[in-house]
């Protein structure tokens, strides 16, 4: 069978991808997550969940690599720091990307928010993806509580002592939650270690989790247009929607979000 | 049923020998790295040609067949009919559940209680060797520094405002309190000038304890929020719900000794004729009389 070179060529590159794809069905999944449709009348303003997830990657990874040079216990930890800043080759950046990118990850969570609350794209069938993003949001902060401890100088202790006491004057639980974060009566060498397991581990883990909740309910319930959309109102005749891919899940008229019949 | 290229069939590549000659290849040219050079390249030779030609090989098996999206056809497998269900069916899945949350019960309890139960467990206050008592003169304030537990290093350095009341009815009285907002838990500072160049260094089993005059004419006043405390701790100005906690203390041969630490609510009067009400240790933020005192009713060890 006579071929042109440049199939061949196709073929060997897309081989390694079909091997996947026929054993897996990966390819198709993240195709099927990356080219899935949206109403034509997003705007920037619906990026910022995504400027949130790569905040948040960005802590991960420059996380991972802080976690290699840093010491936890309080002989070592702000020396450790020191050290990264001042020595390590590019320990300034990282440290720095990590430093800036928590308060950058923070802001945009509360920019997405509101963005979601003013489209009002917390509606049903939404609501349970408003109530996961509310526990990002949480997340999001103890991570960031927990994290500001590390450097271990007297703002992160003292922030750390009047943030564990406003947690100790909750009615009734107060001084049993404080207890709990501090892991004695008082911040000792364990508190700092515990911190920063819980910065390293436990809190990351769970907003993989959540974020991947978030993900999959995004996926299945469609993005929702703005309120100013025509489009969504129904002012333009309706087209048929195109056969939408059979994948993760099939979206149907409403699952699609895109144009809901006035009359629906 | 008709048989359609592609339908239910692997899409492998013909067999061939060409993937044997290329791990020789590989193998010939790992031993050659460390046995010889000349090995080593007839190696990476080997590994080149028959990689080749397995590659062109598996490419040309592929292309002929143009595969079919899997969701397109009949399904493989058809739907199963809900089935009956019989009494060890069910018994099965339960004992599957059941015998899972057993497992997971017996590895998650020990877990969660270790990383909750020692910060309640074994707390106690160490007592503080603060030194002879003739180094605190009497009617002059101190601040003592000094470690609570010396095993566990720096971290548990604590400060302490100390004065000398002089002697009520032949025993040494102390005013002795502590530099924690009854806030939010900040160190307070003395309202008015230190001494530093008075400044005393012992060591005593705490480690070193350091003891500096200073003449807290304002009282104490704490640097986060503002809260303010007069000479005897009660508070005077700000957010604190109560006054500054005190030290128990003991004279033992000449020495003046730190205990625990216990809440005040207000000192009527001053000095060694002072009246103290003592609560049990509670946090900053805590009222520990009146009626919010009531949201507060159990306190972990302390």
């Amino acid at each position: 069978m006579p071929r042109k070179r440049s199939d061949t060529v196709k073929q060997a590159a897309l081989y390694p991808l079909d091997w996947l794809e026929e054993r897996s069905g990966l390819i198709g999944g993240v195709k099927y997550f990356l080219f899935r449709k949206v109403p034509g009348d997003t705007s920037w303003w619906h990026t910022l969940g995504s400027a949130t997830l790569t905040a948040f990657l960005v802590q991960l990874v420059t996380g991972v690599i802080l976690a290699m040079y840093y010491k936890p216990d309080p002989q070592h930890a702000h020396s450790s720091v020191e050290h990264i800043t001042h020595d390590l080759t590019l320990g300034w950046l990282v440290r720095g990307m990590h430093r800036w990118g928590a308060s950058v990850f923070i802001i945009l969570m509360f920019m997405h928010m509101g963005r979601v609350f003013l489209f009002g794209a917390y509606k049903y069938p939404r609501e349970l993806n408003w109530i996961v993003g509310v526990l990002l949001l949480a997340t999001g902060l103890f991570e960031g509580l927990t994290g500001y401890l590390l450097p271990f100088d007297q703002t992160a202790y003292w922030a750390t002592v009047v943030a564990i006491n406003i947690n100790g004057t909750a009615p009734f639980v107060g001084p049993f939650l404080a207890s709990v974060l501090r892991g004695g009566a008082e911040i000792g060498p364990d508190t700092l270690a515990r911190f920063y397991s819980l910065h390293m581990l436990l809190v990351p883990g769970a907003l993989i989790g959540l974020i991947g909740l978030h993900l999959y309910l995004i996926v299945r319930l469609g993005v929702t247009s703005p309120p100013w959309s025509k489009e969504a109102a129904g002012e333009t005749p309706d087209e048929e929607q195109p056969s939408g891919r059979s994948g993760l899940v099939q979206p149907g008229p409403r699952a699609a979000g895109v144009r809901r019949r006035p009359s629906e | 049923m008709e048989e359609r290229p592609g339908d239910d069939r692997p899409q492998l590549p013909p067999p061939s020998l060409w993937p044997v000659g290329f791990a020789v290849g590989i193998v010939c040219l790992l031993v050659g790295l460390v046995v010889s050079w000349p090995a080593a390249a007839v190696g990476a030779g080997l590994t080149l040609v028959f990689g080749f030609l397995w590659a062109r090989d598996v490419t040309s098996g592929t292309s002929s067949v143009p595969a079919e999206p899997a969701h397109e056809g009949e399904a493989a497998v058809p739907e199963p009919e809900p089935g009956e269900r019989f009494p060890r069916n069910k018994f099965l899945e339960g004992a599957t559940l059941g015998l899972g949350a057993v497992i997971g019960g017996i590895v998650t309890l020990p877990a969660v209680g270790f990383a909750v139960l020692p910060g309640f467990v074994k707390q106690k206050q160490h007592e503080v060797d603060l030194g002879p008592i003739t180094d605190f003169e009497e009617g002059k304030w101190q601040i003592a520094t000094f470690m609570r537990d010396p095993a566990q290093g720096e971290i548990t350095r604590r400060t302490a405002f100390i004065r000398n009341n002089g002697d009520l009815d032949g025993k040494p009285s102390f005013t002795i309190i502590s530099n924690r907002c009854a806030h939010l838990g900040c160190p307070v500072q003395p309202g008015g000038p230190l001494f530093e160049r008075q400044k005393k260094e012992l060591k005593t089993t705490n480690g070193e304890v350091q003891l500096i005059p200073t003449l807290p004419a304002a009282g104490f006043i704490c640097p986060c929020h503002g809260g303010a405390y007069d000479q005897e701790g009660n508070r005077t100005a700000g957010p604190p719900v109560r006054g500054l906690d005190r030290y128990e203390f003991v004279i033992r041969n000449g020495r003046l000794v730190l205990g625990s630490t216990f809440s005040v609510a207000e000192v009527q009067g001053s000095g060694k004729t002072a009246r103290i009400k003592r609560y049990q240790l509670q946090g900053p933020g805590q009222p520990v009389d009146g009626i919010e005192s009531w949201m507060y009713p159990l306190q972990p060890p302390h």
